[in-house]
């Protein structure tokens, strides 16, 4: 296959870290969601009785933090906001609605999967520490009853909230077409990475020998 | 009409909307009366309860005090509290109080439990946990206003009293009630056990306890384990019983509110991305023929690339 | 029933479980299945028996799996109470509750075990060795140190170098068994728990009312108005028996008092509570005595015809500075000559029903009690002025007729010095008050072990015989002369003076004792018998073992390393032992007094040359038999599963060493053979006698036809005995112990009753059998008049019908005499009434009470202003005064108790009651631990003269600082459960700090009161 026209958008390590964090988040989130909503109880049954959902919950959940913040390490650069995104902003409207044309001056993320990005990794981070509060095996002795509580109010709402950007995210990847295969494969083609990232593009693609980028990815 | 009724009127985690066996009528519940003014604290009724129940906590220590074990824990479903007290007139009293669950009508464990059955309530008013169906995630324990339940680190199973409700099913009182040496502990139907209780209280008051009373509180709805207090009026004296025990509005948030909230925030999502993707449809790309790449970039193309590949 | 429900629906729902996805959320169906645990006793073996710890004698059910067919072997898995039990009502306490864990103990022993001298292990032995050898080495001992007579030339026939314990934890069954065996070779130091124990109540209560016993029964505890609670801790000590004190107050409106040490569990539930400084509850009581004579409440109706107030005393009876007419110091004893009543020309006692003469008892008594002030009471006791006089008042209130005290009582004022003249002066209270022989009254001992009642009554004390008769003495050389001693001469005309009949009970013992080798000729076999020259209570033996002086020793269900005072100087007697035989189903700290268990016992077990057989018994749940609660009520029980391994019930261990004991003397002969050849041991299997056997004979059968006055047969030959009435002293009857006489007759096991009908004032003689003639409530007919009138109509419970005495319990009185007779009603005594003046022979300490410091003591002049600070015919060995302390070095008051979780050193080796008391503590009021630091939890290090202990301080407001004599004082509580065997955390032996020192009267050891000094560690 002719890969000329493709250019390295997510690289193996960062793919890796994505998708191994997906599943491990998946069978989290089901499993969450099975004791939030009890008529998805069902969920539960993931991972082989419910037992077991419950058990595993926290560890997966711990994966799915580690492995969060290793893409933060690693994707953080390019999620910081810069003034071009308020450009973006003013083209929201346009952007749903799949009117392309104007020369938005998106980077390699757009503000929106910016603002996914930060939600994302602070949702993470409340999950983590009111997750290890509320978990019995270990950690909840040490705190009282009270404040227990606010941990398990705050640990549902920061799940569901993630789930439901994740949702969002999830759809944007299908909507987007293209970017999902980018986050499996690794590349994009040019003129996707134009199309919704033309800074980045202009700026690191376009420069690009694409025969040396696969090597590289 | 039977108080030893195993029908189950509430269940954990299930659906309003496909409501459970109701058809019989089941008046009658049932009570544990505990006057704490008859209880010598001699834990006969601890011994009893793991007896019946073929628990056996650890051998622990002593902590300077006579409680022991020194809490409640999934192999001691029920401990005496030992609380000593002066009053203003410097008149030292033992307030002995045997802790447990209390059964209330509105069981906070309950409420919180995610797993469907694995807490019942039954018509005659016990609040049971089924072990089988138990995940042991501890919310009961988050729920309970009076900090009964315990998981256990053998099995991560929630435990608390049953109200020995193996012998109630067949006609028997609980094993603590019937080992109290003193009487202490009575049960019976709870209207019984009301008028039990009030004539413990008029007694107590004639002989100067002003303060008796029974504690029945309100705000779980009432429990099925009841208390009659020589402080009725301060039922913190009794080793931090609630004075106004009920689900703490955290639980009903996160149980009340925000489930509804959640499934709104499910359906908004997914229907505003449906409603999205049919209005908008996919994005896609209009796939040109390569660019020609400028000479010049070409040149170090090696560098950049090297450059790109640890930033993408 | 649910279980096919069960099942089916689990299986279906997980058929259903996959489809439930289906369902999308809503609940699976399976779930309307859940059910509660199964019940688990469904067809399990019941059986009925009698909770095996404290002499409440709750009803039990023992369930076991397999339902009795011949293929199961059951096992005991669930113990809970009879509901059916008129006392326990289905009740147990956390003891009785426990049971299952003490039956299935990891202590129990399976197999016999033997110690060689020197060896740091035990080794598994069979029984078919360890009894040959046992049987071996009696013999050997007995041959070589048998005294057939003593050095006046008097035959003796006792063997002293070898000495047993009896326990008071078997059944009578094997109480009985015990006796024949021990006094069969000779042996005097033979003993059982009630030395330890309840001595001094015996030696109180008989000299006062006639007989030693709880003088009513559990029940009959609702019907009092006032409960004091004394000397005792019943919440604790008699859970079950304690129900009847909240009923009293439930349903009577009965005020409760305690007045103790410590703030206890009883006091929690009490109306009022008192503290007092541990060891002077005799001047507590005595303030009594002269608070209700100086305020002139007392019943004097009562008192003048029930008592011996009107009984003139003899001119030369004196006291003074704390010293009766005829003392001798050298002795340390009195010569009790003056201590009696003018006697007139017949020699009957001078009375004066006026009250007029100052010789009166009551004058006496006035004068004795009018030194006890409130304000010395105050002084001595600690007690505040005003609370011993809301005690006074309240037990005053009742002097009425018509409003009765009961008073409860046990080891609080036992285990002094002074114990026994404490309780007299509590009976002295009750005569005063008329509140002897009513319902809701009465002197209530509460009795120790489950059968501590019945050993005392089958006679396993050192100088006893049963049924209260006494061993005969050196000088009883002959039968006459012995019967002249111990038959009481009419002190009045008329009265009933029961042990005139001494003589029957007397021969009736020795035809079972002998059999057909008891005849007339050879006196019954009276030589027999050994003759004592002094005292071989425990405390004297262990002395004796100390100096090496005994040989060996049986400890069967008896842990004295643990129990008896000054551990570390009892495990050095016990070390000069040649042989120690431990009966046990568990592994004690005695059988194991030689192993070196760091601090708790520090040993070389290399020097110590004991040999040591530990031999496995049988518990409770594993046989049949009897046991006598503290009502004297004698309830039978039934095997609910067999020994566990190897072990044996204590008949069987008992009848195979005496089995080949006597096969030793029958194929080489021996030393003075006869007694132990002719014990009568006609058992079916000698090895291994069966309760009902040994039940009956202790009941007793007729060895002829019996004849009434009017030769009309009314026992034929043969026959089992239907009371005491019908025995005789010319051989014709044969009982073991005659107040058991009635408990099995030939209309069968009386004690196995189980009517509970109350027939009135919650009596229910159907239930059980009573010793004596199945009576209740004893000394009833006090409770009319003398013209047979109720005192309180309420409270009626025997009456005249004009021919007979009857009515809801047994009347105490002979049944046709009517009122107006003349008969007292204490008709033990040959006075026929109540002993305010105890004279005579009866105390060796003086026929009033007066109040002595205890042996430590913090007090060291005495607020009376006598000289005499402590009891002067208290007995002291040389060697223990450098081990007695002064408060100088130990200025604290310590005392001994229990709690209610763990009973004595047993208990601990129950799981589920080690874990509610897992560890050793010691209880410090909260101004002590201030004052040195000490904060709840700490570990802490009590210490007195003979040792020291370390155990977790639980620091309370419940042990106040006293003012004694002006100062400070402060109390320290030691419990005593913990050792270095059992399920609990390891401890200290607590009777390493007690002093060895008895009652005066009865030799029980002074736990109760000594100094201690307390450090944080
Ligand atoms: N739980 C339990 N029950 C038992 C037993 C047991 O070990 N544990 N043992 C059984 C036996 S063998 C017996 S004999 C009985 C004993 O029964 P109790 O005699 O009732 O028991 P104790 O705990 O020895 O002592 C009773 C009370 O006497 C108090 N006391 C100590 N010294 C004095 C004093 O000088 N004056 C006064 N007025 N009170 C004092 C103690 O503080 C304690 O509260 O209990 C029987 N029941
Ligand atoms: N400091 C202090 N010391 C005390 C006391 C105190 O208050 N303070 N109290 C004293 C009193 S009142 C008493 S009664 C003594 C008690 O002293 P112990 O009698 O030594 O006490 P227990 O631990 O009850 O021991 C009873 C033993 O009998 C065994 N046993 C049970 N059933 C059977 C049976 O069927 N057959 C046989 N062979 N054995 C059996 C048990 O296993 C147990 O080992 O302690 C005395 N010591
Ligand atoms: C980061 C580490 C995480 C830890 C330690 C953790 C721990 C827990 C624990 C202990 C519980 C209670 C149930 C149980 O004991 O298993 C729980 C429940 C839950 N968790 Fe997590 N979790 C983590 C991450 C997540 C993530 C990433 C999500 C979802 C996106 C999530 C969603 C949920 C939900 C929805 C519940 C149920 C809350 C309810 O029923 O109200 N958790 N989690
Ligand atoms: C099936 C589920 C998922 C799909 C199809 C998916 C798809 C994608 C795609 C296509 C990208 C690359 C976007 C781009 O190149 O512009 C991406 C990036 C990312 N995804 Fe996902 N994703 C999924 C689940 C998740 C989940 C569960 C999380 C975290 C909780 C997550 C976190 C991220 C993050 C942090 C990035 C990087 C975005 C940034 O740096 O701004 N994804 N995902
Ligand atoms: S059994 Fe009765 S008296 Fe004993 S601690 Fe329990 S409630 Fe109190
Ligand atoms: S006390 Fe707690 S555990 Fe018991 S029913 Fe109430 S909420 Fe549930
Ligand atoms: S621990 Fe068990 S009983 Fe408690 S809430 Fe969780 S599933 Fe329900
Ligand atoms: S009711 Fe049953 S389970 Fe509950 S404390 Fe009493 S004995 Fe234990
Ligand atoms: S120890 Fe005493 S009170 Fe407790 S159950 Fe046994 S007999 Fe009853
Ligand atoms: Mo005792």
């Amino acid at each position: 296959m002719d890969n000329s026209n493709l250019v390295l958008r997510t690289k193996l390590i960062d793919r890796m870290f994505h998708w191994s964090m997906v599943s491990c988040f998946t069978l989290v989130a089901l499993s969450g969601l099975s004791w939030f909503f009890p008529s998805l109880n069902w969920l539960g049954y993931v991972l082989g009785p419910p037992q077991l959902a419950r058990v595993l919950h926290p560890f997966l959940g711990i994966a799915v933090f580690g492995l969060l913040m290793c893409m933060f390490v690693r994707f953080v650069h390019h999620n910081l906001f810069v003034r071009t995104d308020l450009i973006w902003f003013k083209h929201i409207i346009d952007v749903l609605l799949n009117k392309h044309g104007q020369k938005l001056q998106i980077g390699k993320y757009n503000a929106g999967q910016k603002i996914l990005f930060w939600g994302i990794m602070s949702l993470i981070s409340l999950l983590f520490v009111s997750g290890l509060m509320i978990w019995r095996a270990y950690f909840a002795v040490f705190f009282p009853i009270t404040v227990l509580r606010l941990a398990l109010l705050a640990h549902s709402v920061a799940g569901l909230a993630l789930i439901l950007l994740v949702i969002g995210h999830i759809y944007m990847g299908l909507w987007v077409r293209g970017s999902i295969g980018g986050m499996i494969s690794g590349y994009v083609s040019r003129t996707w990475a134009r199309q919704h990232h033309d800074r980045w593009y202009e700026e690191e693609v376009a420069p690009t020998n694409p025969l040396h980028s696969k090597r590289s990815g | 009409m039977g108080m030893q009724s195993q029908d189950i009127i509430r269940r954990s985690a299930t659906n309003g909307l496909t409501p459970l066996p109701q058809a019989r009528s089941h008046e009658q519940e049932v009570a544990k009366l505990i006057d704490v003014s008859l209880c010598t604290g001699c834990k006969g009724c601890q011994v009893a309860c793991s007896e019946w129940n073929d628990l056996r906590d650890d051998v622990g220590h002593n902590v300077g005090v006579y409680d022991n074990p020194a809490n409640l824990s999934p192999e001691t479903w029920t401990v005496i509290r030992f609380d000593e007290y002066e009053d203003e007139t410097g008149k030292l009293e033992w307030l002995l109080r045997k802790e447990g669950c209390m059964h209330c009508a509105e069981p906070g464990c309950l409420k919180a439990c995610p797993s469907p059955g694995a807490i019942l309530q039954f018509a005659n008013g016990i609040v049971d946990f089924q072990s089988e169906q138990c995940i042991g995630c501890g919310y009961c324990i988050a729920g309970c206003p009076f900090d009964v339940p315990r998981i256990s680190s053998k099995d991560n199973r929630a435990y608390k009293c049953t109200l020995c409700a193996d012998r109630v099913a067949v006609g028997q009182e609980p094993a603590c009630v019937k080992t109290c040496p003193t009487g202490a502990i009575s049960f019976g139907s709870k209207a019984e056990m009301k008028d039990l209780a009030s004539s413990r209280i008029e007694e107590l008051k004639g002989r100067g306890h002003d303060g008796a009373g029974l504690y029945d509180p309100p705000g779980v709805g009432g429990t099925h384990v009841m208390y009659v207090l020589t402080h009725a009026d301060q039922p913190s004296l009794y080793h931090r019983l609630p004075d106004n025990p009920h689900i703490s509005p955290v639980v009903r948030g996160w149980k009340e509110w925000l489930k509804p909230v959640g499934a709104l925030g499910f359906i908004a999502t997914l229907a505003g991305a449906f409603v999205h993707y049919m209005g908008v449809g996919a994005n896609t790309t209009e796939e040109e023929p390569p660019v020609d790449l400028p000479a010049k970039k070409l040149e170090n193309a090696d560098q950049d690339s090297a450059q790109n590949g640890r930033d993408a | 029933m649910a279980l096919g429900r069960r099942e089916f629906l689990k299986n279906a729902g997980t058929c259903v479980g996959g489809a439930s996805a289906i369902a999308l959320g809503f609940a699976p169906p399976q779930a309307f299945a859940q059910e509660t645990r199964q019940y688990k006793l469904l067809r399990a073996k019941e059986t009925r028996n009698n909770c095996t710890y404290c002499s409440v004698g709750c009803g039990l059910l023992m369930y076991s799996l397999g339902d009795g067919a011949k293929n199961a072997k059951p096992s005991i898995f669930h113990i809970e109470g009879d509901p059916d039990h008129p006392v326990s009502r289905g009740s147990l306490c956390p003891k009785g509750a426990g049971l299952v864990d003490f039956i299935h103990s990891e202590g129990r022993l399976h197999y016999p075990s033997y110690r060689a001298p020197g060896s740091k292990e035990w080794q598994r032995i069979s029984w078919e060795e360890a009894t040959d050898r046992i049987a071996r080495l009696l013999k050997d001992d007995r041959d070589k140190n048998f005294i057939e007579k003593n050095e006046k030339g008097e035959t003796v026939n006792r063997w002293l170098t070898t000495g047993m314990l009896a326990s008071s934890a078997a059944s009578n069954e094997t109480g009985l068994l015990d006796f024949k065996f021990a006094r069969s070779m000779g042996i005097l130091a033979l003993d059982c728990q009630a030395r330890l124990c309840h001595g001094p109540t015996v030696s109180a209560l008989a000299p006062t009312l006639g007989r030693g016993a709880m003088t009513n029964n559990w029940v009959d505890i609702k019907n009092a108005n006032v409960v004091l609670i004394m000397g005792g801790n019943p919440a604790e000590a008699h859970p079950v028996g304690f129900k009847w004190v909240m009923e009293a107050k439930i349903r009577n409106g009965a005020k409760v008092m305690v007045v103790d040490p410590r703030f206890n569990r009883s006091a929690a539930v009490a109306d009022f509570y008192a503290p007092i400084r541990a060891g002077s509850d005799g001047a507590f009581l005595l303030g009594v005595i002269n608070y209700l004579l100086t305020h002139d409440q007392i019943q004097h109706e009562y008192v003048k015809s029930y008592t011996n107030a009107p009984f003139v005393v003899r001119e030369d009876f004196s006291f003074h500075d704390g010293l009766f007419s005829g003392y001798d110091p050298d002795k340390r004893s009195y010569d009790k000559t003056s201590w009696a009543y003018e006697r007139d020309a017949q020699g009957y006692a001078v009375v004066d029903p006026t009250l007029q003469n100052p010789r009166c008892v009551i004058n006496l008594l006035r004068q004795h009690a009018a030194r006890y002030t409130p304000e010395v009471v105050a002084q001595i006791t600690g007690t505040p002025e005003k609370d011993f006089l809301h005690v006074c008042e309240t037990l005053a209130a009742t002097s009425v007729p018509h409003l009765t005290s009961t008073i409860l009582f046990a080891l609080g004022w036992t285990h002094h010095t002074n114990g026994t003249q404490i309780i007299r002066t509590a009976a002295m209270i009750q005569l005063l008050l008329g509140n002897v022989g009513m319902a809701g009254g009465g002197l209530n001992a509460l009795r120790g072990h489950s059968n501590i009642q019945g050993y005392t009554d089958l006679g396993l004390l050192s100088l006893r015989l049963p049924g209260y008769m006494n061993l005969p003495k050196d000088s009883q050389q002959t039968l006459d002369s012995y019967m002249q001693a111990v038959v009481p001469p009419a002190d009045e005309p008329e009265q009933v003076n029961y042990w005139h009949n001494t003589p029957k009970f007397f021969v009736s013992l020795m035809k079972t004792l002998w059999g057909e080798h008891a005849t007339p000729a050879n006196s019954w076999g009276y030589d027999w018998l050994p003759k004592w020259d002094r005292s071989y209570d425990m405390l004297a033996y262990f002395e004796m073992m100390y100096q090496g002086k005994v040989n060996g020793y049986i400890a069967q269900g008896f842990n004295p390393l643990a129990a008896m005072p000054d551990k570390n100087r009892m495990r050095d007697a016990l070390s000069k032992l040649r042989f120690l035989i431990t009966m046990d189903p568990l592994d004690t700290e005695t059988s194991n007094f030689w192993q070196n268990e760091g601090t708790y016992n520090d040993v070389k077990p290399e020097d110590i040359q004991t040999e040591v057989f530990r031999l496995p018994a049988s518990c409770f749940a594993e046989e049949n038999g009897s046991i006598v609660n503290s009502a004297r009520w004698l309830q039978w029980h039934f095997e609910g599963a067999s020994p566990p391994g190897e072990a044996w019930n204590d008949g069987h261990i008992i009848g195979t060493i005496f089995t080949k004991l006597r096969a030793l003397y029958a194929k080489e002969g021996g030393i003075c053979p006869d007694p132990v050849l002719n014990m009568q041991w006609n058992y079916k299997e000698p090895e291994d006698p069966t309760p009902e056997e040994v039940a009956k004979e202790a009941n007793g059968y007729a060895l002829a036809d019996i004849t009434d006055d009017k030769g009309n047969i009314v026992v034929r030959r043969g026959e089992l005995l239907p009371d005491f009435s019908v025995m005789k002293d010319d051989g014709s009857t044969a009982s073991y112990c005659w107040i058991f006489a009635g408990s099995w007759t030939e209309a069968g096991n009386q004690m196995a009753r189980r009517d509970n009908t109350d027939t009135g004032l919650g009596a229910t003689p159907g239930w059980a059998w009573a010793w004596p003639a199945n009576r209740r409530i004893l000394y009833n007919r006090a409770s009319l008049d003398v013209q047979g009138r109720p005192w309180d109509p309420k409270r009626q419970i025997i009456a005249w019908d004009g021919h007979h005495w009857s009515g809801a319990d047994v009347p105490d009185y002979p049944v046709t005499s009517p009122p107006n007779s003349g008969i007292g009603p204490f008709i033990m005594h040959s006075e026929g009434v109540g002993l305010l003046f105890a004279g005579g022979d009866k105390l060796v300490d003086g026929p009033f009470p007066e109040h002595y410091e205890p042996t430590e003591t913090p007090v060291v002049a005495s607020a009376l202003g006598k000289t005499t600070l402590r009891n002067p015919a208290a007995r002291f060995f040389a060697d223990e005064k450098p081990r007695m302390g002064g408060p100088e070095q130990y200025p604290y008051v310590a005392t001994t108790y229990s709690i209610t979780e763990l009973f004595r050193h047993w208990t601990k080796h129950s799981r589920l009651n080690a874990i509610m008391q897992p560890e050793q503590f010691v209880e410090i009021g909260d101004k002590l631990a201030d004052k040195l630091g000490i904060h709840a939890g700490d570990m802490v290090r009590v210490s007195s003269h003979r040792g020291y202990i370390e155990a977790k301080a639980v620091v309370t407001k419940r042990l106040k600082r006293l003012n004694v004599m002006g100062k400070d004082l402060d109390q320290v509580g030691v419990p005593c459960h913990w050792g270095f065997k059992g399920a609990t955390r390891k401890g200290y032996l607590a009777n390493t700090l007690t002093p060895a020192i008895g009652d005066a009267n009865s030799q029980t050891p002074e736990f109760k009161a000594f100094l201690v000094n307390v450090e944080k560690v």
